[in-house]
């Protein structure tokens, strides 16, 4: 059979055989082929795939805690001596009440031991600054309940709501063994075991020293070697601290007997739980240990026979919130006060210095008012010179020019359309600064030859028979395009508009060149009014150092995102809807 | 059956001698840019009657058919010479609205295109737009009488609303025909308006086009010799942008003055 394929045709066609090997082989590398190419295919979607689903998933484990808020329930006292000392209930006399006093004699009734100046501003810090002004609106909605008790959620702080989110320190418990005989002096406490309660804790401890002595000698092995003469006497005193300290460490961990003081600034915090109490273990020896009482045990208490040991991971000098803070949170949320609710703030309400306040409403205003103005300009505007290129305009050299540069205006960076709109807007036209109305106009510069282009390939799409069979029954050119052209373009119009606005609500560079960088409160009411956008605040809330704007600012990319999602969705949408077949 | 019904008519057409010239060319030249595409047309077609223009592809029957109406305007590198006149007024006059030239002057195309809008919108739009009628029940007096004369209205009178693209491709074609002669023109151009069509879609829009002679001048272009024996009285050969031959249909078809026609026609080229 191949010797017959191989065999030279006798007329002027070549035969050939295609079950010849040779043929077969050509078969089977071109499916090879093929199957390899599928996979590279399969491989690149899986791949962009995971990457897709990693990011996601990570902002939205990031963002999640932005939107839920902590807040401890609370009865207040609403004594109207404080609010409305006149009795006439008047708007403005009630706006002026001491509604701070009121939270604050209520919040600090949970912890009457708590009597220093310096520990009592702490544990008021754990209140937000906001929570005064809830009440107040709850107030202002309803002057009735003036005179009332009032159960109140009164909204932590940054601070504190992190502790609950599990951001301010890992915590373990494990039970003490053995009753312990309390000897309370003031806020001092001697807890004294009968057997060796603290052995585990002090051996905990140093095993910690032990790894101190390991870093110490570790740094030593690093300074420069001693010179011959020794000159340095800076460097030399710095290596007779450290070895005489990796000595001392090194005593210390192993005199197993030897009591140890707590370094705050290096090791675990341990906390003794019992009784509603939490004492802050400040020395400890095998049988006892010594405390600092941060919350009063409900009852006074001369012996624990239960007792838990909590140690909070992160040493305290490394993390805002301190034993004392940790301890008073964890106290009520023993005492059930404390309440995880949805943060429709975050929704709300406008930026804010203070973390636990701060919402994206402004930036949504101001999002929606840019958008609002980029859309009324770009519209009519792209629409209609997309018309006029696609259906009227002569085609010659000029209109060749002005598509070439249409679609080059599309590929500019858009912070140069930034600068433009400052140079043309701010400083010529003498527009608002942080408006709006400035950076829909800018983004609108931006939109348009997306919207154009679009537009003009919608038009083009349309077939020509429509046109001609509207001037076959005597429409004008005019009547032809509006009646029946641009309505069986809009589908496509549409598309690219909305794609365009997508465009447009994720942009960032050329609005920071028109100042909606500024830190604004007011949510914006006007197109001429101040505001901010979402990818801005965005970026105005990452490049903060508290913690909780972590969270908003993940929280608000969500948000940003959802908004992309739904406006590319309902382009799909639109194009699947109207497409029309011919 | 429908094919013979016309053929049996041809011998009692009386259009035979010529009457007043509805449509008369003379000297028509239409350039594409460089190329000379129609060259030097002169022809007559008269009133009633169904005028076929047969030829070879490119040979310009369908520019010259554009012509009558001015759509070649739409092209913008299309330049046209000569004088073309309907009722003995010239159509190229600056002074003359090129709109009311198209509604007096109604076409229908090679490929069915409705309006992706309803039946009744297809046909109801131009005289809309010409103000043809006062109130909502003369349009659909409108709409209805010419539908009923496209032979269409027993077949969608009950979905009147429902899309004119959901019809089928014959009836998309009589649907175009009533939206063209919805307008009330006196001329009717036909671009090759069968050949997008199945042999019993093509019966019936040629019995159509038979009983519209009566009361409109129809211009027909074809590339079916047996069509333009069918349905028209007079025929004009086209050959490589030239007009070869134009005559009654019965002379052409058996006794064609020019060798080129005989070649056609008897299917020697083309």
């Amino acid at each position: 059979m191949t010797d017959t394929s191989i065999a030279p045709p006798a007329t002027g066609t070549r035969t050939f055989d295609y079950g010849s090997d040779e043929a077969l082989a050509r078969v089977k590398r071109r499916y090879q082929a093929e199957g390899r190419f599928k996979l590279y295919g399969l491989l690149a979607v899986l791949f962009a795939g995971a990457f897709v689903f990693v990011l996601l998933a990570d902002i939205v484990r990031k963002g999640m805690p932005a939107f839920f808020e902590h807040r401890v329930v609370m009865t207040l006292d609403l004594d109207a001596s404080l609010i409305d000392p006149t009795g006439r209930r008047e708007v403005d006399a009630l706006r002026n009440g001491d509604y701070n006093k009121i939270v604050m004699d209520a919040w600090r009734a949970n912890f009457p031991e708590v009597t220093q100046r310096a520990e009592r501003r702490r544990l008021e810090a754990l209140v937000s600054s906001g929570a005064a002004d809830d009440l107040r609106g709850a107030i202002l909605r309803d002057p009735s309940l003036i005179g009332k008790k009032l159960r109140f959620p009164v909204l932590l702080s940054d601070d504190a709501d992190l502790h609950f989110k599990g951001l301010s320190t890992g915590m373990s418990a494990v039970a003490g063994n053995g009753a312990l005989d309390v000897q309370v002096n003031g806020r001092e406490v001697t807890l004294i075991g009968s057997g060796q309660p603290f052995a585990t804790i002090l051996a905990d401890v140093k095993a910690g020293l032990l790894r101190d002595a390991d870093r110490a000698n570790a740094e030593l092995a690093r300074l420069p070697a001693s010179q011959q003469g020794g000159q340095n006497v800076a460097l030399d005193a710095k290596r007779a601290e450290l070895t005489a300290r990796v000595a001392d460490l090194k005593r210390r961990a192993g005199d197993a007997g030897g009591a140890e003081m707590i370094d705050f600034a290096a090791m675990p915090s341990r906390i003794v739980r019992a009784e509603g109490a939490f004492i802050q273990l400040r020395e400890i020896g095998p049988a006892s240990a010594k405390g600092f009482l941060l919350v009063a045990p409900q009852r006074a208490i001369t012996r624990l026979d239960a007792w838990t040991v909590t140690t909070f991971a992160t040493p305290e000098s490394n993390r805002k919130a301190s034993d004392a803070d940790i301890a008073w949170l964890e106290s009520l949320n023993a005492r059930g006060v404390i309440e995880k609710a949805f943060a429709t703030r975050f929704f709300t309400s406008g930026d804010s210095r203070e973390p636990e306040l701060a919402g994206i409403r402004g930036a949504l205003i101001g999002s929606a008012l840019t958008l609002l103005v980029t859309l009324i300009v770009c519209l009519p505007l792209g629409v209609g010179a997309a018309v006029y290129l696609e259906e009227f305009a002569p085609k010659n050299r000029l209109t060749d020019i002005l598509e070439v540069n249409i679609n080059n205006l599309a590929a500019v960076p858009s912070i140069v359309f930034g600068l433009l709109g400052l140079a043309m807007f701010l400083n010529f036209f003498g527009l608002p600064r942080s408006a709006p109305l400035v950076g829909g106009l800018v983004l609108a510069l931006l939109v348009l030859p997306t919207i154009i282009i679009a537009s003009r390939a919608a038009l083009s799409a349309v077939p020509p028979s429509i046109k001609e069979a509207a001037l076959g029954v005597g429409a004008s050119h005019q009547q032809a395009i509006f009646h029946h052209v641009l309505p069986l373009a809009m589908p496509g119009i549409m598309t690219g508009t909305i794609i365009g606005m997508a465009h447009a609500l994720g942009e960032t560079a050329p609005l920071l060149m028109i100042g909606m960088v500024a830190f604004i409160v007011d949510i914006p009411q006007a197109v001429t009014d101040p505001g901010t956008v979402l990818p801005v605040q965005i970026y105005l809330w990452s490049d903060l150092p508290e913690i909780a704007f972590q969270a908003k600012t993940a929280g608000a990319i969500l948000v940003l995102l959802a908004f992309l999602f739904i406006m590319n969705g309902a382009a799909i949408l639109l194009r699947r809807r109207f497409e029309r077949r011919w | 059956m429908s094919l013979a019904s016309p053929m049996v008519q041809e011998p009692a057409s009386v259009s035979e001698p010529d009457v007043a010239a509805k449509v008369a060319a003379r000297s028509v030249n239409v350039y594409y840019g460089e190329k000379h595409a129609l060259k030097d047309v002169s022809v007559d077609i008269p009133a009633r009657a169904v005028t076929a223009f047969i030829g070879p592809s490119g040979c310009g029957k369908s520019t010259f058919l554009r012509c009558i109406n001015r759509m070649n305007d739409t092209i913008p590198i299309c330049r046209v010479t000569g004088d073309i006149t309907i009722d003995a007024k010239d159509i190229y006059d600056p002074r003359l609205d090129v709109v009311l030239l198209r509604a007096r002057v109604g076409m229908v195309f090679q490929k069915p295109n409705p309006f992706p809008k309803s039946i009744y919108e297809n046909v109801a739009y131009g005289p809309r737009l010409h103000g043809m009628a006062r109130n909502k029940t003369e349009l659909d007096e409108i709409v209805v009488g010419s539908l009923k004369r496209a032979s269409l209205f027993e077949e969608v009178k009950d979905r009147l609303n429902d899309q004119g693209t959901g019809l089928s491709g014959g009836q998309q074609q009589r649907l175009c025909i009533a939206r063209a002669i919805a307008v009330s023109p006196e001329v009717i151009l036909m671009d090759e308006p069968c050949s997008a069509l199945d042999p019993i879609a093509t019966a019936k829009i040629e019995e159509l086009i038979d009983e519209l002679r009566t009361n409109f001048t129809i211009v027909i272009v074809t590339h079916s010799m047996q069509q333009a024996a069918r349905v028209s009285q007079r025929t004009a050969f086209f050959h490589l942008g030239s007009l070869v031959e134009e005559g009654s249909t019965e002379q052409i078809f058996t006794n064609p003055k020019d060798k080129r026609t005989q070649d056609y026609i008897t299917g020697r080229f083309g």
